[in-house]
This record gives structure tokens, C-alpha cells and sequence, in this order.
């Protein structure tokens, strides 16, 4: 469980979050989509502590800030870019990450499905961008993490790999992870979220389930309901499937009831 | 052990873990195993050329002055900016922002110390030049380069923790290191030229402290005793302050030059937004 309450952050003039509220729940995959300069990446980076927001919070299931390094140990983080010291094998990477977290015992689940370990004794400068990016799924899995942030995360995999990567976060989510997930991948969205945040100049526009977005769009695939979203938030969504919660911006919020 | 103190052991290990695997990539590339050969191949024909006395190290002192500050400072930030991926997710690891500043600092001048020290001894063994004159000399070369070592990398994080744009804080890199080596000692004597009327000693003193290289100079210079090339700032310091008591505040101070940068860069690393 990841609750993100009131977030605004802006660089200089630039506003790029504006009181962003998100529930990230257990046992579910959450996807974070939305046009380019969105915010969504600013999001990311105030999740996983790299970013400090300027107002509101960002807090785990117990309460726990997660700008706490303490609190950064139950996290998974598979970046959109992976990149590794170019001198370093594979395995010597892991071995700091390791380290990192001498009290956790290292699940190898991933690598072993991926059959990676004997690509990884090389040097990363000679690996390719696919192994590369199982490298970073591999680390993003290895600690058992509560909850899962992927950026991109199949970008760079090959169709094998993908399915490979696919079961491991259907895995984990049935496990009870709470999983972030951004994509520009509709069939992956489809295949893997349960649950979809529209996040559109810096504020979230829609929080809800996949079933509910297309309800309350009436359309009739998802793919549909996003260009619906991307094109005409406010007026592309049948204003009696809203559930306005309040003018905070010119735009209104759509949210999911669940009774 | 308990959790609490595997936790509290752990939080001193950190920045060793993230130093040692940093040392361990810095070491293999291409350009420190270049610098040092560099060095050495320098060290030998200086050797070669200037016999084995004091005269072969003031020639090694103006390779080091220039060379250690621009492999420092320039290949260092190159080398930081092409890590900034890595360093994120270090950062989104259970590791505090200060310990991980601590081990990127260490991974970074540890290798390039060695490579410096390796570089100016190895051809001193070589060419069998170590004796009783020139080996407390060595040892003051020697010590005085890894300490610039640790001035310059401490300023490189200051540039990259700074400024985010790769190439804007590559050319804020190059611009520090023309301005400490090439150009300050000029500007300097033009000043000191133009003011000679003019009370400036105290002045040229202040000089001198603000730039690392003009210090490191000073330290070598007045331990291997050659007033002629100590430039118009050394000499004002070994007149005010005599050669023993001269070099130990130029040690002191320049031992402040990697401090105070090193703390400048680890608050801006503790408050940067990545």
C-alpha cells in the first residue's frame, strides 16, 4: 500500500505536479498513464525519494515516509533507462545491491527463469540492451519488495523475455505487491493493470479500475478509452458516469466509488 | 546479532560497500590506466633526462600540477555524469543520501590516488633512482598529488551536483581547471605588476590560498628548496612564513581546500532533486 497525498512540485516557473492524490493498494497493478510531460516521470522520481515534492506526502502502508532510506527497503525500482557501472560484470552489480541489504536473502527466481547468470559474468559495457534490461529486472524483483515501481519495463525485451517478465508481476501482485506501473503499451496496460491513473498537467483527471474507466467512457476497448482521456478529459467522459469529487481544477476529477 | 544492530552496523558499512564496487569500475577504465601510464612514461623520460636529483622532480612537479587537476577534475565529472543513472537507483536503495555521497567520493578519488601514486613511484623503481635524497621528496610529490587528487574530485562533485547539464558542467569543469592552472598566476603577477606601489603582500597571500595548485606548488617547491621557480606567489608566502612553518600552513590549507568543497558538494547531494 502506497498513499500519495497532495503533491505539488514545480521547478522554478514550471508547475508539474498539482496536488496529486493517489492509493496505490496491495494485491494490484496500478498503471500511471498520460501525454508526454504529463508529470508522470516527476511522480515517479517523488515516489521513490530522488525528487523532494514542495507540499503533501508520500506514505507506505505503515506510515513511513518513503523519503526514509529505511523505508526505500521494501521497494523494487526497474528504471525506463537501465544503467550499470560499464566495468563491473553482472554479477558484481548484483553483489552490491546485495550488500545494500545484507539481511535479505536474494531470491534468483527471475534470473534463473531469464537464463541470464552466465551473460552476467561479463563486463555490462558488452552486454546488450535487452540483457541489460532483464539485469534491471532482475534487481528490481530481488529483494522480495512490497511494493513495485516499473517505468517502461518491457521496453527492450524481447517477446520471450516479456512473457518471462509478464508472469513475474502477475506473480508478484498475487502475492500482494503493491505494483506502479507506466507503459505506452496498451496491450501490456491491458494485460497487466487493474487499476489506471490518468495524470494530465500535473493533476490526476481519473483514478479508477480499468472496468470502471470503460464504463464510464462507454468505450469499447481500452486503447479507445485512453485516446478518449488524452484527447478531451472533461468532456470526452459521459458527465452522468462522473463522479466528481470537486473543482480543484478547470478540468473535473473523475473518480471510481466503490460501495 | 539483533536487527537493531545488524541495522546500526550496516549503516557504517554502507558507504564502504558503494566505494569498494565503485573503486573496482573506476580502476578498469580505460583512461586511469592511460593517466597512469602516462605518468609513469613521463616519470621515466624526466628521469632519464634529468638525472636522478631534485631537478627530475620539479620537472614532475609541473606534469603533476597540470595533469592531476585536469584528469581530476574534467574526467572525474565525465565519469560522474556518465553514472547519474546508476546513482539513482542507487538512491532508491535503503541507503542514506550521505553515505552514498561518502562512497561515490571515496570510488572515485581512492582509484585515481593509486593511479597518481603508482604513476609517479614506478618509474623512480624503474630507473632505480630511489636514495636517500630523493626518497623524502617522492614521498612529498607523492603525498601532495593525492591530495590535489582529493581537491579536484571533491571540486567535480560540487560541478555535477550543481549543474545538471552534462555539457554545461563539463565546460564549467574545463573553465576551473584554465582558470586555477593556466591562468591565475598570470593575472595574478599582472595585478601584483600593476599594484607594485602598493602594499599587496597581504594581498598576495589571500592569492595564493585561493587556489589549490598555486598551494600544492608551494608545499613541493619549498621542500625541495627552488626559490627561482616558486612563480610571484610563492615567493611572498616563503618570505612571510619561512620554509618549515611556509609548508606546513600550505599543507593545512590545502587539506581545507578538499574539505570544504567535499562538505559544500555533500549538502547540495542531500538536497538535490534527481
Amino acid at each position: 500500500m502506497m498513499q500519495v497525498r497532495d503533491v505539488h512540485k514545480r521547478f522554478g516557473p514550471l508547475i508539474v505536479l498539482r496536488g496529486v492524490d493517489l492509493a496505490l493498494r496491495p494485491g494490484r497493478v496500478t498503471a500511471v498513464v498520460g501525454p508526454n510531460a504529463a508529470g508522470k516521470s516527476t511522480l515517479i522520481r517523488c515516489i521513490l525519494g530522488l525528487t523532494r515534492p514542495d507540499r503533501g506526502s508520500i506514505l507506505l502502508a505503515d506510515g513511513r515516509d518513503v523519503r526514509l532510506p529505511a523505508a526505500r527497503a521494501g521497494l523494487g525500482y526497474m528504471p525506463q533507462r537501465p544503467s550499470f557501472p560499464e566495468n563491473l560484470s553482472g554479477h558484481e552489480v548484483l553483489a552490491m545491491l546485495d550488500a545494500l541489504r545484507p539481511d535479505v536473502v536474494p531470491d534468483n527466481t527471475l534470473l534463473e527463469r531469464f537464463q541470464v547468470a552466465a551473460q552476467l559474468d561479463k563486463p555490462v559495457r558488452t552486454l546488450s540492451g535487452g540483457t541489460r534490461q532483464k539485469l534491471s529486472a532482475v534487481i528490481a524483483f530481488r529483494y522480495r519488495p512490497n511494493v513495485l515501481i516499473l517505468d517502461e519495463p518491457t521496453a527492450g525485451l524481447d517477446p520471450l523475455a516479456a512473457s518471462v517478465f509478464k508472469s513475474a508481476v502477475v506473480a508478484a501482485r498475487d502475492a500482494g505487491t503493491t505494483i506502479l506501473l507506466t507503459t505506452h503499451v496498451v496491450a501490456e496496460l491491458a494485460a497487466l493493470a487493474d487499476d489506471l491513473a490518468f495524470l494530465l498537467d500535473g493533476a490526476i483527471r481519473f483514478a479508477g479500475s480499468v472496468g470502471s474507466l470503460l464504463a464510464d467512457t462507454g468505450a469499447s476497448s481500452l486503447d479507445e478509452a485512453l485516446s478518449l482521456l488524452m484527447q478531451s478529459p472533461a468532456d470526452a467522459i459521459p458527465a452522468a458516469a462522473l463522479h466528481a469529487e470537486g473543482d480543484r481544477s478547470p478540468v473535473r476529477v473523475v473518480r471510481e466509488t466503490h460501495t | 546479532m539483533t536487527a537493531l544492530a545488524a541495522q546500526t552496523l550496516g549503516r557504517f558499512d554502507l558507504p564502504w560497500v558503494i566505494a569498494i564496487h565503485q573503486s573496482k569500475d573506476v580502476l578498469r577504465k580505460r583512461w586511469v590506466i592511460a593517466y597512469a601510464v602516462l605518468l609513469t612514461l613521463a616519470g621515466d623520460l624526466l628521469l632519464r633526462l634529468a638525472g636522478n636529483g631534485p631537478s627530475a622532480l620539479v620537472s614532475l612537479l609541473n606534469v603533476v600540477l597540470l595533469l592531476i587537476p585536469l584528469i581530476a577534475l574534467i574526467l572525474g565529472s565525465a565519469s560522474l555524469y556518465g553514472a547519474r543513472e546508476f546513482t539513482e537507483l542507487l538512491l532508491a536503495q535503503p541507503i542514506p543520501r550521505r553515505a552514498l555521497f561518502i562512497g561515490l567520493y571515496f570510488g572515485l578519488t581512492i582509484p585515481l590516488a593509486a593511479a597518481t601514486a603508482v604513476g609517479l613511484i614506478l618509474p623512480f623503481v624503474i630507473e632505480r633512482a630511489i636514495d636517500a635524497t630523493s626518497a623524502p621528496m617522492l614521498a612529498v610529490l607523492v603525498a601532495v598529488s593525492v591530495l590535489l587528487v582529493a581537491v579536484f574530485t571533491a571540486l567535480a562533485f560540487v560541478v555535477t551536483v550543481l549543474v545538471h547539464d552534462r555539457a554545461r558542467g563539463l565546460g564549467l569543469a574545463m573553465l576551473l581547471w584554465l582558470s586555477m592552472g593556466v591562468l591565475y598566476d598570470g593575472v595574478v603577477l599582472a595585478v601584483a605588476t600593476a599594484l607594485r606601489d602598493w602594499p599587496i603582500e597581504r594581498g598576495m597571500l589571500a592569492a595564493m590560498v585561493l587556489n589549490p595548485i598555486d598551494l600544492a606548488r608551494t608545499i613541493l617547491l619549498l621542500r625541495l628548496d627552488v626559490a627561482a621557480l616558486m612563480g610571484y606567489t610563492g615567493a611572498v608566502f616563503r618570505a612571510a612564513f619561512g620554509t618549515a612553518s611556509g609548508a606546513v600552513i600550505a599543507l593545512a590549507t590545502l587539506a581545507l581546500w578538499v574539505v570544504i568543497p567535499w562538505w559544500f558538494g555533500a549538502r547540495a547531494f542531500d538536497r538535490k532533486d534527481f
